[in-house]
């Protein structure tokens, strides 16, 4: 009884293993997919979800890598302890949005259908988001970051064509030139936005 | 007066048909980052284009959202039917424009699709055509035709009511109505006994209506999650029109690595 249950432990672990650490970047849309799809049709409540979604997004997600790109050149003009302040921010905002605007979906069924690869540090890969009675279907790209081939991550979702990094970007880079290039305001933006 | 005011109601609406996704500083920004091809987009007047902006929003929230979540509630076969027989109007100003971009197979296709979708299909209700093998292909307009021809944005402005756009893609709107689209000269320029401008406005306002009701979800969520919501429409419309003008699904062909090469 004993040595099932050590079986059934190591079997759990080497599956867990298995979705944290998937190489391959197809398998890491595939897993994270399966992982979150299975998160948003349980029952949980909703603060459960997001905590959950907020994991998984951790784990894949260089949302540090992300954060520095949508400073974009403004990130040059950044002390060491801005820089550790906004990172802070930023993840906090970047997990807020991330969960508020996966958790209103019950079920998205996303199937992996290609995958690209650009040069050594990025793979692209193709997905589509079925059709439902409310909407058609929607291409989404998600933009692998491969330099550490052990440990893939997402750099962007392209839907349909458009770049949520380089939205992102450019709404952050909006922010800061209408404030004279005043970095602080894109801080108190991103604090507001926590609070709300 | 009318003619003119009937002329920005047009070139409104022509940027609402064109509009497929949501879309400054008083200064610049970049909608491509080569760095030995960088183009640059520049918000002119950006602070009136922020008001005229706010005013689209609450238009938004006062009629065009409400009458998509009631379009919403129509049964799938209405909505479909008259997703496709808008989407079959709109042939008219692709076809020529397929033609204007050398793409002479993509109008042939579309000109197939027209006249099948448009008898059998009983005036586009049904896809026919896509079941005898025609698949749809990308809308084309006059402004995607400048942009392929090498004309560059100009000025980014936002028009009254729902109308995100540059001086190329308006300019690319005024061809529609000095001939360049079909329907527009046989309900409001030609007198014929079977339309009239009713029927051309309604089919702009459902085309509007038809496009806001498929993205509901994605807009509220945008709204949700944007800190500047204005920026983040600009950044998505220029982005969209970017990727039309070079009729590529591949995001890869329209986007730069040399932005990311920087914080590796």
């Amino acid at each position: 009884m004993k040595i099932l249950r050590i079986l059934l432990v190591i079997f759990i672990s080497l599956f867990l293993n298995s979705i944290s650490i998937a190489k391959d970047p197809s398998e890491l849309i595939n897993s994270i997919v399966n992982e979150a799809s299975l998160i948003l049709k349980s029952s949980d409540p909703v603060e459960s979800k997001i905590i959950k979604l907020n994991d998984i997004a951790e784990r894949s997600v260089d949302i540090s890598g992300i954060g520095m790109y949508a400073l974009g050149k403004h990130k040059k003009s950044m002390s060491e302890d801005e820089k550790t302040k906004y990172k802070k921010l930023f993840k906090s905002y970047f997990l807020k949005s991330f969960s508020s605007r996966l958790v209103d979906y019950t079920d998205p069924k996303i199937n992996v259908v290609s995958q690209k690869k650009i040069n050594e540090k990025y793979t692209i890969v193709n997905s589509i988001l079925e059709a439902t009675s409310k909407r058609p279907e929607v291409k989404i790209d998600w933009r692998i970051y491969t330099k550490n081939p052990d440990k893939p991550l997402i750099r962007d979702l392209i839907v349909e064509g458009l770049s949520l990094a380089r939205t992102q970007k450019e709404e952050f880079n909006s922010v800061i030139q209408n404030n004279d290039g005043d970095l602080n305001a894109l801080f108190k933006t991103l604090e507001e936005f926590l609070i709300k | 007066m009318k003619r003119l005011i009937s002329i920005i109601i047009i070139i409104a609406l022509s940027q609402a048909y064109s509009f497929n996704a949501l879309a400054d500083s008083d200064g610049e920004i970049e909608i491509s980052s080569k760095k030995n091809n960088q183009q640059v987009v520049k918000d002119c007047f950006e602070s009136v284009n922020r008001g005229i902006f706010a005013f689209n929003q609450g238009l938004d929230k006062i009629v065009f959202e409400p009458l998509s979540r009631g379009y919403r509630k129509l049964p799938q076969p209405i909505r479909s039917g008259t997703s496709n027989v808008l989407n079959n109007l709109g042939n008219v100003v692709t076809i020529p424009n397929n033609v204007l971009q050398g793409q002479i197979k993509d109008a042939g296709v579309n000109s197939l699709r027209f006249l099948i979708n448009s008898s059998l299909g009983i005036v586009g209700i049904f896809d026919v055509a896509s079941y005898y093998g025609l698949e749809k292909r990308d809308k084309e307009d006059y402004g995607q035709t400048l942009g392929t021809w090498g004309v560059s944005e100009g000025c980014y402005f936002v028009l009254p009511v729902l109308g995100p756009t540059t001086v190329r893609d308006s300019i690319g709107s005024l061809a529609n109505i000095s001939g360049g689209d079909a329907w527009y000269n046989v309900t409001v320029v030609n007198d014929t006994q079977y339309f009239d401008e009713a029927d051309y406005y309604l089919s702009r306002v459902l085309t509007g209506v038809d496009f806001r009701a498929k993205n509901l979800e994605s807009f509220d969520s945008l709204e949700k999650t944007s800190i500047d919501l204005y920026a983040s429409i600009r950044s998505l419309y220029l982005q969209d029109r970017q990727r039309k003008i070079k009729n590529i699904d591949l995001v890869t062909e329209t986007m730069s690595d040399d932005d990311w090469e920087e914080i590796d």
